[in-house]
């Protein structure tokens, strides 16, 4: 099936010529008047646009956000999560219309928008509205007369800043744990993908109290920084890349607030010998393993950039995998075959080009793809050729996040080189072991250095397992209902129930 | 010899910058979705740690920007030569020029064997004491 492109006849979503910031219930405009274009990377067109917010912006919202705190955090869990599911089920009952309009911002397949961003953020609200229902404080007994109470509080209201990989997931993974913990938010979309959590936000408005939630839009350097940087929020929540974390970690360090960080990464992925006993079932699923790099055009965090194959099955695994690297459908994003579409942005685009560059500069030699993809109809999309580099992990290939359809291949020749190249990284975010052995799976996933380690399976992001990253990937876990904690303070109450003095004074 | 060097495109946007918010510095990000970018902010903005590598200046007499990158970062990268170069597009980091529609990006090629002779006698630069 091909869905209509927005703007088009029998397109389920359209777009509106412009839109506005969203601050306390209401959609505002910005308070200096000025917009920017947003272009779409399914074919390179301007097709709406969006407040080009400042710190004036953050300011209203942030106004919005702590006149609406104390009533939500007041609001029962059980009022909240009855919110959350009803997110949940309007999302549902907008799918089609929020994948189309994902896949129209940020260039993804609708392939994945609808059976991967939207299911798996729908369900995100429905885990936070179960988790913080079942969530318990705790009473201690410290002795026959002394109590310890542990309550959890809201931090009041955060901050959170989104990247423009999976607009509305990513949103989502940050907005659902803040809400179901009783936090007011202000939240930044990214500049490259404003207008679907937008749309998200037309349809979700009546549901939130105003000013519970307030979308302001805006570049960085204007309009993150100022949320980032301010007073006036509780805690700050990053998803980007190291530079910025340590930016957002030194605001956050002069307003003495926590932070967490999702900062990238760039994940082995380990193929064991015995993979290759059997032609069966199992040994196709290493073979899907392997292309996963090119899932969501290589823009995910924990995108198996980085494949380990065992030197003795190399020829064979590899002649599989590029064989099936080569049969990846790309082209049309709103085509329900299409396996990868556009990368985000031109500039994504050109920053993948240079590394394919300095890859072969290097000495890595490219197995297949190395080029631009030019699409029949979509010339002006942003479409890369999925690639295979193979070369040594010290290449910068090897090392850095290129943040497209592009990994780069080595062997090992045992399970200790494994471990040593697969830690051979300035990151530990993802990492994926695929092996018929129990001991060898156990052993690699406890040693390689890792937030989480995919065994037997890649790139499954469900709620209630903890993602998030080791080493320069960043502080904080995802995905889990102790994201809860991120998102609380702990109040202490040390209660005496005995009647006499303690004879100090 | 130098380790960075702009683009005269680079160098033009760096100006027009310089002009906005003052004298700038660029530090060299890695990981996730904006990341691998040379990221451009107002001088003392970013606070520059022990651990972090000053590659040199880049521009001229008229407008000079200190380029830095974390040290283990450093490590990955020291046998290439970078250029800060510029692209139409939209960074999504705090990076001073995206709202003009521009985002800086390293191009990078290898030292020449001469060349890395010359730079391997060099002390590397750290922190903020250049």
């Amino acid at each position: 099936m091909i869905y209509s492109v927005p703007g088009t006849p029998g397109a389920v979503v359209n777009a509106k010529p412009q839109y506005e910031n969203f601050i306390g219930g209401k959609w505002v405009k910005p308070v200096k008047g000025q917009y920017f274009d947003n272009v779409s990377p399914t074919n390179g067109k301007n097709f709406t646009k969006i407040p080009r917010s400042t710190s004036e912006d953050i300011e209203l919202a942030l106004d919005a956000a702590h006149a609406a705190k104390d009533a939500w955090g007041k609001t029962s869990v059980a009022a909240r999560a009855v919110i959350l599911n009803k997110i949940a089920d309007r999302m549902e009952q907008n799918l089609e219309l929020l994948a189309v309009a994902e896949t129209y911002d940020n260039g993804k397949g609708v392939r994945e928008t609808l059976a991967a961003d939207m299911p798996l953020a729908i369900d995100h609200f429905r885990y936070f509205a179960g988790a913080i229902r079942a969530q318990e404080g705790s009473a201690g007994e410290l002795d026959e007369d002394t109590v310890a109470y542990h309550f959890h509080e809201p931090l009041g209201v955060v901050g959170q800043i989104i990247p423009w990989n999976f607009p509305i997931l990513m949103a989502v993974w940050k907005l659902a744990p803040a809400l179901a913990a009783g936090n007011c938010i202000v939240l930044k979309p990214a500049e490259q993908t404003p207008w679907s959590i937008l749309v998200w936000m037309e349809l979700m408005a009546d549901l939130l109290p105003p000013g519970v939630l307030n979308i302001v839009n805006g570049f960085g350097v204007e309009a993150g920084k100022p949320l980032a940087s301010s007073k006036r929020v509780a805690k700050i929540a990053f998803t980007g890349e190291t530079t910025t974390g340590r930016l957002i970690m030194q605001y956050a360090s002069e307003n003495i607030i926590p932070v967490t960080l999702e900062l990238g990464g760039k994940s082995p992925n380990v193929f064991m010998a015995d993979i290759a006993d059997k032609d069966d079932d199992f040994f196709d699923k290493c073979i899907e393993g392997f292309v996963m790099f090119a899932l969501n055009q290589g823009e995910v965090c924990t995108c198996p950039s980085r494949a380990l194959i065992h030197e003795s099955i190399y020829d064979k695994f590899m002649e599989r995998a590029l064989a099936r690297t080569k049969a990846i459908v790309q082209g049309n994003p709103f085509d329900t075959n299409t396996m990868i579409g556009a990368q985000a942005s031109n500039d994504q685009l050109e920053k993948i080009m240079s590394y394919m560059d300095i890859g072969v500069k290097e000495g890595a030699k490219i197995l297949t793809g190395g080029k631009r993809k030019i699409v029949p109809g979509l010339e002006d999309g942003y479409y890369v050729e999925p690639t295979i580099f193979t070369g040594k992990n010290s290449m910068r290939v090897f090392q850095e996040e290129i943040f497209g359809p592009v990994v780069s291949v080595t062997t090992f020749k045992d399970i200790d080189e494994a471990i040593a190249i697969s830690n051979d990284t300035l990151y530990g975010l993802g990492a994926g072991v695929w092996t018929r052995s129990v001991h060898d799976s156990y052993r690699l996933g406890r040693a390689i250095k890792a937030g989480r380690v995919w065994t037997n399976c890649y790139h499954a992001y469900p709620a209630h397992a903890a993602f998030g990253g080791y080493k320069a990937s960043g502080i904080g876990r995802e995905n889990h209902k102790m994201m809860l904690d991120h998102y609380q303070q702990t109040k202490n109450l040390l209660v005496s129930y005995a009647p006499k003095k303690l004879g100090f004074f | 010899m130098n380790r960075v060097e702009i683009s005269p495109e680079a160098l033009l946007m760096l100006k027009k910058m310089q002009g906005i918010h003052g004298a700038l510095m660029f530090h060299q990000s890695g990981g996730c979705c904006d990341g691998s970018s040379p990221m451009c902010y107002p001088l003392n903005d970013f606070k520059v740690g022990q651990a972090d590598v000053f590659l040199g200046f880049v521009g001229d007499e008229e407008c000079r920007a200190p380029f830095y990158m974390s040290g283990s970062q450093f490590e990955y990268w020291k046998h290439t030569h970078l250029t800060v170069d510029i692209v139409p597009g939209r960074g999504s980091g705090f990076s001073v020029e995206a709202p003009e529609g521009v985002r800086f990006m390293i191009r990078s090629r290898l030292f020449e064997d001469n060349e890395w002779a010359i730079l391997e006698k060099e002390p590397v630069l750290t922190g903020q004491n250049h």
